[in-house]
């Protein structure tokens, strides 16, 4: 499966990459895509918002469904992927490439509770049964 | 999809083709405690000989009036053809469809119909129609609150229809929101945006402008549109959709034209029916299309490259996304905007501006004859559509009950919505009265206004 192993990821299906700078780089994982099928919108939160770790911050809207997207750290957004707008389908195209937000963290200790690629993959084996 | 009711043989066969007894058996999941029992307080059954008896005797306790009121529900011409084919069984029993996509008619129409109102509004994406004008307003203001994020607050001048108003306030009065209403500049009938740039009003989601307003008086939209804008705040325009056949539509107000704007499509086709029903409309400008509530149909191809129709941004709609959908609407007026566009496509943009024209001819002419007459005035003297507020030297409800007893209604009174106009009586012209009602109406108006008008003998000047 489709999960890289130098990223993080929540429960709820985000991948999250630490930068060098100690911000996070935050996406869907390639099963979250795959499960929603064809995405025709993304409504990312706004630049600014500080959120708390699993506050539900975004939807992504696909053809047959929308769903909501959870910060899986808390922060601040400091930046938002301008490209999802007129091509919301990278993410589609590519999960990883494709990032919707970025967060300067508050509290990295909650890094230590998310789960690694052998322990997401686990869970979106059960989540495909 | 026809509409057909099943035969018995029909039933037996399908309960046969899934091993059911009964159609009775389907439900024997649902307790005995939980099922409906016969209601006793409902008389029995009439026939059809019976019924038409009955309305009859009824339709008869009302006398058939001329009519010269407006406000909010207009009497105009509805070609004969319009009701003929919007009765034929196929538009007749569509209700808005769930299995959408398998009535690519129902949705054509549909389509249409949005393709029309953005035609006369000149804004980008319109809904498949809502309730009615005052629940569409309604929800544009929770829509602009929706959008503006940071303000909860939306203005709405006094010039808006009394009963929009008071509905807005009970669709939104457990949401957080706060409804102001503004005040009207007297002599001229509508607001005055210098007032506005001097008021205080702190951070608002929106502003609503009606045009006309409910005086019948045309608002400076323009300049109000822009004074929203510049505030950071959405204009919502509320407007007649036949007097968009003559006015700049919303879509071109101001510098950047209204954000929404939103409506009663009743003038379009829709017959008085004592009050409804009726229809809203609703367009919005195309980055708010995903907070716009209601249905909207969208034309595309199918996986063999053939055009058809779908529902389309459903993300906003319940079935998908019950507790964050923009709105509780699922439906639509589907018989009503039935009637409606087949009304406009048969008038067709100069058809429409022929009848818009003529009513406000008609407005003129009216009160061209009444201005011959002394003791009849006009509240306001700022230009309007096709209604016009007046004022007698007589009690206003004597003008009425004389003019009712010779078979016209002669308007509408303000007294109790606007106190302040003193005794006004709105009164509207519509194509559907000749020159001759109009001079009727005005002698009628100069006798009783003659025939009381007595000077008090006490009073100075007073000619004997």
């Amino acid at each position: 499966m489709n999960t890289p192993t130098n990223l993080k990821y929540s429960k709820s299906h985000e991948w999250i990459r630490i930068e060098p700078d100690g911000t996070a780089t935050i996406g869907i994982t390639f099963h979250a895509q795959e499960q929603l099928g064809d995405i025709v919108f993304v409504q990312q939160p706004d630049m600014g918002r500080v959120v708390k770790q699993d506050e539900e911050c975004g939807v992504i809207e696909s053809v047959k469904a929308a769903a909501d997207i959870y910060s899986p750290l808390s922060g601040e957004v400091i930046a938002i992927n301008a490209d999802l707008d007129a091509a919301p389908e990278k993410v589609n195209e590519d999960a990883y490439g494709a990032w919707l937000f970025k967060l300067k963290l508050s509290d990295p200790a909650e890094l230590t509770g998310l789960l690694d690629a052998a322990a997401y993959e686990k869970i979106a084996e059960a989540d495909r049964e | 999809m026809p509409f057909v009711p099943h035969t018995d043989e029909d039933i037996r066969a399908m309960l046969a083709a899934i091993g059911v007894e009964s159609v009775e058996a389907l439900f024997d999941e649902i307790p005995r405690s939980l099922r409906a029992h016969p209601l006793p307080e409902l008389p029995p059954a009439t026939n059809e000989l019976e019924i038409v008896r009955l309305m009859h005797s009824r339709a008869e306790h009302d006398r058939r009036y001329r009519t010269f009121i407006g406000a909010g529900a207009y009497e105009h011409h509805v070609p004969a053809a319009v009701w003929q084919i919007a009765t034929r069984g196929e538009f007749y029993t569509s209700y808005t469809p769930y299995q959408a996509e398998a009535s690519q008619g129902t949705l054509q129409v549909l389509y249409e119909y949005q393709s029309m109102m953005t035609a006369l509004t000149a804004l980008a994406v319109t809904n498949a129609s809502l309730y009615d004008g005052a629940s569409a307003l309604a929800e544009a203001v929770l829509m602009a609150v929706r959008t503006h994020k940071s303000s909860r607050r939306v203005l709405i001048p006094r010039t808006v229809h009394p009963s929009y108003r008071k509905t807005v306030r009970t669709i939104v009065k457990n949401q957080d929101i706060e409804i102001v209403e503004l005040p009207y500049d007297l002599p001229r009938g509508h607001v005055d945006p210098q007032y506005l740039a001097e008021m205080e009003l702190g951070d608002f989601a929106a502003l609503v402008i009606p045009q006309p307003n409910f005086f019948g008086v045309l608002e400076p939209v323009d300049a109000l549109t822009d004074w929203a804008n510049a505030r950071g705040a959405l204009a919502i325009a509320l407007v007649n959709p036949l007097s968009l056949a003559l006015l700049k539509p919303p879509g071109r107000w101001g510098r950047n034209g209204a954000d929404i704007a939103v409506g009663d499509g009743q003038p379009l086709g829709i017959p008085l029916s004592a009050g409804g029903p009726y229809y809203g409309f609703m367009a919005c400008r195309k980055e708010l299309v995903r907070q716009m509530p209601g249905r909207i149909v969208g034309r595309t191809v199918d996986a063999q490259g053939r055009t058809g129709f779908a529902l389309t941004l459903q993300a906003r709609e319940q079935h998908i996304r019950r507790s964050r959908a923009t709105s509780n609407i699922c439906t639509n007026q589907g018989l009503m905007v039935t009637a409606s566009t087949i009304h406009m496509a048969l008038l067709g943009p100069e058809g429409l501006r022929r009848v818009a024209r003529v009513c406000h001819a008609g407005l003129s002419m009216l009160l061209g004859k009444l201005s011959a007459v002394p003791g009849v005035s006009r509240v306001f003297d700022a230009p309007a559509f096709h209604e016009s507020a007046l004022k007698f030297s007589v009690p206003a409800e004597d003008v009425l009950r004389a003019l009712r007893a010779r078979g016209i209604l002669g308007g509408l009174s303000l007294k109790s919505d606007y106190p302040e106009i003193g005794d006004g009586v709105l009164v509207c012209v519509t194509e559907t009265k000749t020159e001759s009602d109009l001079s009727e109406y005005a002698s009628h108006v100069a006798r009783i206004v003659g025939d009381r008008f007595t000077p008090a003998p006490c009073a100075p000047n007073s000619a004997p």
